[in-house]
């Protein structure tokens, strides 16, 4: 078993302690020690996105981030996409659009997106494309979930 | 199997963990930790996390020289306006790395330590003539990036040294520089090959010509059959098909899961011509 090391960080707004193996995962951390499984684990390596989660405002796959590297930040899962104006019309268009269809991406493209509004709060599509490109959708829903960030951006096309 | 974890807020504190040796230094993550879940690379008795020293964050230019922090992430220096301004073709570069997620996270030292021929800063970098500095406990040295890299993941960077700072030297009036890359999908992808050409436009050609390739070779290479074919020359028809020729002729690639070694040199050509076409349309 590797070094086990202790850290403290904020996640969700709550401060959190945990000792956690010095090799392992943020994700393996969010989802096996401190079961929060919103995150998902797709390729662990950093090609699907579904693992996305904020790191002091900055999106990040958790799956190729030290857990170490936590120590005294402020993270953002899936669960913590608080109910705000952009957020409620971030979901409420997903919904809308349709922009859902097994879901097992959904968690990482929701919080990939708000990163993106809090970047470019009235992202143009091309914006929206290159915004999501590190986020795979197996059911290939790519259109619907373009069309519904957009419009949860103000603009339609 | 890792037995001491350092989280280094100094340079110093970073030096003296790694003069213990079996050390492995991580900063964004992004290639260590795949790679060593996968079992690619094997982590060191420490590891040593330099993601906290402030003094190897931020970009500034000092005399005729800009200093890249390493740890400097690929997406700052897509956004940072001194390299925007003096150094578009990195910012071009980093804007067509991975994702952005890992382009958040991915930090030019990493990309330059890791010294995959594949690199996709490297290209650009050994186009601007840039240098590295290492430090270790015993002094600090400085080294031109093309004499950095020793093969596939492999440098001339000892163990107990540290890379501190990347320094790429303002170009001169008239520079022009380009990157392209190929890879099958636009996002995430490692590049199948990438060319960069650059030089000083004058008389409806390049002068001080520099050409570079990536993943064609143990390394990422300068192209000197290429720079001598386009020295001086009028950018016309006939000289680009030229400089394309010399470029897929002193290539060495290999076949791999990406291309074979014939379709690279084929892409190495068209590239080459894309990129001259583009740079003689001004």
């Amino acid at each position: 078993m590797s070094l086990a090391v202790e850290i403290a960080f904020k996640l969700n707004g709550s401060p959190v302690r945990v000792s956690i193996p010095a090799t392992m995962t943020a994700l393996s951390m969010l989802r096996d020690q401190l079961n929060v499984t919103g995150t998902k684990y797709g390729c662990g390596e950093g090609e699907c996105g579904a693992c996305t989660i904020l790191v002091d405002g900055l999106s990040v796959n958790s799956c190729l981030m030290f857990a170490v590297e936590c120590d005294g930040r402020e993270l953002t899962t899936v669960e913590g996409v608080a109910a705000n104006p952009v957020n409620d019309r971030l979901r409420d268009a997903l919904v809308e659009h349709g922009g859902v269809q097994c879901g097992f991406c959904t968690p990482g493209m929701v919080v990939q997106s708000k990163w993106l509004l809090d970047k470019h709060p009235h992202p143009d599509r091309h914006q929206v494309e290159r915004g999501l490109e590190g986020n795979l959708c197996r059911c290939t829903g790519y259109k619907k979930i373009v069309d519904a960030v957009c419009g949860a951006g103000g603009s339609n096309e | 199997m890792v037995e001491r974890y350092v989280a280094a807020k100094t340079v110093e504190e970073a030096l003296e963990a790694l003069s213990g040796g079996d050390a492995t230094v991580v900063a964004g993550g992004t290639d260590v930790m795949p790679q060593s879940q996968a079992g690619r690379l094997k982590l060191g008795r420490t590891l040593v996390n330099i993601r906290r020293v402030a003094a190897l964050s931020g970009l500034a230019l000092t005399g005729d020289e800009i200093n890249i922090g390493p740890l400097t992430t690929v997406a700052d220096l897509n956004e940072h306006d001194l390299i925007r301004q003096h150094l578009p073709v990195l910012a071009d570069a980093a804007d067509k790395f991975a994702s952005p997620q890992i382009r958040n996270m991915g930090t030019i030292g990493g990309n330059v330590c890791n010294a995959s021929p594949a690199g996709d800063l490297l290209v650009p970098l050994l186009l601007l003539n840039a240098e590295v500095e290492l430090r270790s406990s015993n002094g600090r040295r400085r080294m031109k990036l093309q004499d950095f890299f020793a093969g596939p993941g492999k440098s001339h960077k000892k163990p107990g040294e540290l890379l501190t700072a990347i320094l790429a030297p303002l170009p001169k009036a008239g520079f022009t520089a380009r990157f392209e890359k190929f890879g099958t999908r636009p996002a995430l992808d490692i590049s199948t090959v990438s060319v960069g050409i650059a030089g000083v436009m004058a008389y409806g050609g390049l002068q001080e010509v520099r050409v570079a390739f990536g993943a064609v070779a143990p390394t990422p290479m300068r192209g000197p059959a290429t720079e001598h074919a386009l020295e001086g020359k009028k950018l016309d028809d006939a000289a680009i098909e030229a400089a394309a020729q010399a470029a897929m002729q002193e290539v060495k690639p290999i076949s791999d899961v990406r291309a074979t070694d014939w379709y690279r040199r084929e892409l190495v050509h068209n590239l080459v011509r894309k990129v001259l076409q583009d740079v003689a349309r001004g």
